[in-house]
């Protein structure tokens, strides 16, 4: 038997036979960061198990050394499908089953579909060609054990990442697997493409392959997981079951703090419109979209990815001329070609996509967050005043208490959550009267997430901006808005008011996450 | 005195460390030439050399620093200033009357200037639309522009040289007001023109955002298409600022003028700190670079070190530059992962 053949190994008592990982006592540090501190980890054979915790709760140091990437300190106790293991490399984790599909997929998109699922098979050509007959055979058996059905001979460039991850998830399976593990997998895709995520998952399940997912999503772990491990501060917090979790248990859980919302406050009566969108449309993005915000109100708009939320919200700032229809802003007709057009006309958004659309990475905090409102702080000479946008920017980060070692770092050496209210100080720096937040709080950790939406709301309590919430989180468009309008393929479909059935309307109605 | 001047040192060794190092360099370099020529190098004679190239490198290596803190990347610099240098050569061969009187000199030499600069303006034009509109990569955008402005320089001369530019212009390259050069005035003042542009004009700071995410810079409402239409027009104005001074002090233009300062100017911006990856670079540091540049060449000259040889020196310290800011760059994503981690723990 092969396990027996490897050196450092030994058979071990009956009793763990049944889990296919049992890592006892793992600890791994690293200088000045204790990353997993004497952690037990189990799961058993088959089993679809969702592994959970905040950044820096020791998830990833786990997968790591479950794939025998690092190593753990001296003194754990690992075992995997029986067999007890000193010391762990990644040929060792792949000789016993275990696969990982990390977040940034390890493809090559210059290559076809059944080069990236059976390149492995090069290395088995015997003579000097490549059998391309086997090469498409193994990749059409493996993508038939996971019913994916694409054409062999195209690049995998060109295709979506969903389709992606499933030729990298079907390249994954070839051979004797054991687990898989997926790092974050859903972190792009459209629910419909989560859907089909999971279907994969069951059906091997069925096979008997177990998954360890992780994930930050809570609502895709209720739906998939059988059991969930929670990891706080590089320590185990517990073993649950997704019945005995909520929401709130869950992230009460993986925080160790209560985080309670409270809703916004009334929109004060008489509050003048300042947004008002008529019969808005644009071939293959939405169509016929009317809707009004008014002061101090908050209106949520969510749908699933593709829904046309972005494409609309693109619109509204100049990046993506509608094609019929019209926007108002305080009654008055606008026409917005540019999103610098649109800035003038007070309207600012905050992008999707923080890392790519909403900052400079390698520039400063004050050049981010003064980027929009250079010709504002021009003085003597039509010249920059350095220490008026230095005064500016002061005053930004204290209203948002941002943290940060000076105004000279670069904004990448900042958390996700002060990052993201950098995002939000560059674009209440220019003191728009309408402020559209899409997916405001993707990526960041549940306190910078509760401090971004109280910050919100105190904004709308001002009473003079209006603010569009873009966001396919159910909950926190329900705890944040006043009204919610619920978007699909390109049209909106109803309008929602926060209340004890609304929760119940989006999941199940519209079948929203 | 000492100690605010120790102070004040640490604070833009602080802000600059991307060009910290340059000035100990430099003095190094100075001491390393003077005690090896017995310092000869330190004489008014040598220094006078020394300075002599300086304003037309020093203006091309600005024309290529401008494109390369957008990320980009302007090969054109030298064939579009031979191509403004040769139509201002006829120009002021075609039109200058003999035995002109001083007014109609100047405004003679003006015009030659004046059309200098439309001819940068429009050669400028062609790369900007290019790289910006229709969006060709810099490098290929600039290599082809490169061939054909050379190309255009070649039908217009047939290959010849055309010289001997009327006495009042060459005053350009060689008369001198309180002591300085006027060309070296020139190129003082178009450093310190761009150093104030880089850092106190929106479209100054628009460039380095640029260079760095030019998607992010789009988001935040700045027209990245007019930026690097500007880039790429100021990058040839600068190069025909040049070709001002080269036509001056060469009292000629033909094609290939100075083509193997292409190479410097590239050596010259990254040992100054500008990023070839973009989003950074300095004017401080570019003239420093080019100082030691300057210094070393011409030290090695005075040893005797034949000029072939200097090639390859400029080529080794080329790669050295690179492998030097590659190390750095790798060390400071070092730290930055290791900060990274820090937090988390908190």
């Amino acid at each position: 038997m092969r396990e027996e053949r490897s050196m450092g190994e030994s058979r071990v008592h009956r009793s763990v036979m049944d889990s296919f990982i049992d890592f006892r006592n793992v600890s791994k540090f690293y200088p000045g960061v204790r990353a997993l501190n004497n952690v037990d980890f189990a799961f058993e054979k088959g089993e679809i198990h969702c592994l959970v915790g905040e950044n820096g709760s020791g998830k990833s140091t786990m997968i790591k050394i479950i794939s025998g990437v690092i190593q753990p300190e001296p003194g754990a106790t690992m075992v995997i499908n029986g067999t007890r293991i000193t010391a762990m490399h990644a040929k060792d984790a792949i000789d016993r089953g275990v696969r990982v599909i990390y977040q940034d997929l390890s493809l090559f998109p210059n290559l076809t579909v059944k080069e990236n699922i059976a390149f492995g098979l090069y290395g088995d050509t015997r003579g000097p060609f490549v059998n391309w007959k086997a090469v498409e055979d193994r990749a059409v058996s493996a993508m038939r054990s996971i019913a994916l059905e694409l054409d062999l001979d195209r690049l995998v460039s060109s295709l979506s990442i969903a389709q992606q991850q499933l030729v990298e998830i079907a390249g994954s399976i070839i051979g004797d697997i054991k687990l898989l593990i997926l790092d974050e997998p859903t972190a792009s895709l459209t629910r419909v493409e989560v859907d089909r995520l999971f279907a994969t998952i069951r059906t091997l399940k069925e096979r008997g392959i177990a998954t360890l997912f992780v994930s930050h999503k809570l609502n895709e772990i209720f739906e998939i997981a059988e059991r969930v491990t929670v990891f706080r501060d590089g320590a185990k917090i517990g073993v649950f079951e997704p019945k005995e979790l909520d929401q709130k248990k869950l992230v009460f859980l993986m925080t160790g703090q209560e985080v309670v919302s409270e809703p916004p406050k009334p929109v004060r009566s008489g509050a003048p419109e300042l947004l008002r969108v008529e019969k808005l449309s644009r071939g293959g993005n939405y169509k016929d979209i009317s809707f009004s915000v008014r002061a101090g109100e908050i209106l949520g708009i969510t749908g699933r990815l593709g829904s046309g939320r972005t494409e609309l919200a693109l619109s509204l700032f100049g990046m993506n001329p509608p094609e019929s229809g019209s926007i108002f802003i305080s009654g008055k007709r606008v026409r917005v070609h540019s999103n610098a057009a649109a800035t003038r006309a007070g309207i600012a958004y905050v992008p999707e996509n923080r890392l790519t659309q909403g900052l400079i990475m390698p520039q400063s905090i004050l050049a981010n967050i003064t980027i929009t409102i250079l010709e504002k702080v021009i003085g003597a000479f039509r010249l920059l005043d350095h220490s008026r946008s230095e005064s500016l920017s002061r005053e930004w980060i204290e209203r948002l208490s941002i943290k940060m070692p000076s105004l000279d770092a670069a904004v990448q050496t900042l958390s996700g959550g002060n990052q993201q209210k950098v995002v939000l100080s560059k674009w209440l720096a220019t003191n728009p009267r309408i402020l559209i937040l899409d997916e405001p709080t993707v990526g960041i950790d549940v306190f910078a997430k509760d401090s971004v939406h109280r910050f919100v709301k105190q904004l709308a309590e001002r009473g003079d901006i209006a603010i569009v919430l873009i966001s396919d989180e159910v909950h926190e468009v329900l705890d944040n808005c006043h009204r919610i309008l619920v978007m699909d393929r390109g049209r909106v479909l109803d309008e929602v008011l926060p209340g004890s059935d609304a929760e119940a309307t989006l999941l199940e109605k519209f079948n929203l996450a | 005195m000492f100690a605010e001047f120790v102070k004040r040192y640490q604070s833009w060794h602080d802000r600059n460390q991307d060009i910290a190092a340059l000035p100990w360099l430099l003095f190094v370099v100075l001491a390393i030439m003077t005690v090896a020529t017995g310092g000869r190098f330190l004489r008014a004679h040598n220094i006078t050399n020394l300075l002599a190239q300086m304003p037309e490198l020093g203006l091309l290596s600005l024309a290529m620093m401008v494109p390369m803190v957008t990320a980009g990347i302007n090969l054109s610099i030298i064939s579009s200033a031979n191509l403004t240098a040769v139509i201002m050569a006829l120009f002021l061969k075609g039109v200058f009357p003999q035995g002109a009187g001083g007014g109609t000199t100047i405004i003679i030499i003006v015009g030659a200037i004046a059309l200098g600069m439309i001819v940068s303006i429009v050669l400028g034009l062609l790369n900007g639309f290019l790289v910006g509109y229709v969006e060709v990569p810099a490098v290929l955008t600039t290599l082809g522009t490169m061939i054909l402005y050379e190309g255009i320089t070649l039908a217009i001369t047939r290959g010849f040289v055309i010289s001997s530019m009327p006495e009042a212009y060459l005053l350009i390259g060689n008369a001198r007001i309180l002591g300085l050069p006027i060309h070296m005035i020139i190129f003082l003042v178009v450093a310190l023109v761009m150093a104030i542009i880089f850092h106190r004009r929106p479209y100054g700071r628009h460039l380095f955002f640029v260079g760095s995410n030019p998607t992010a810079t789009a988001y935040s409402g700045v027209n990245v298409r007019r930026v690097l239409l500007k880039t790429y027009v100021i990058s040839s104005v600068l190069a025909g600022i040049a070709a001002v001074v080269m036509l001056a002090r060469f009292n000629s233009a033909n094609a290939r003028q100075g083509s193997s300062l292409l190479l410097s100017t590239v050596l010259i911006c990254m040992l100054g700190g500008t990023d070839p990856f973009g989003g950074f670079g300095k004017v401080l540091g570019l003239v420093m670079a080019m100082v030691i540049l300057q210094a070393v060449t011409n030290g090695l000259n005075l040893l005797g070190v034949r000029s072939f040889a200097t090639v390859a020196i400029w080529g080794a310290m080329l790669v050295g530059v690179i492998a030097y800011r590659y190390y750095q760059h790798q060390k400071w994503e070092r730290k930055r992962k290791q900060l990274q981690r820090a937090r988390m723990q908190q």
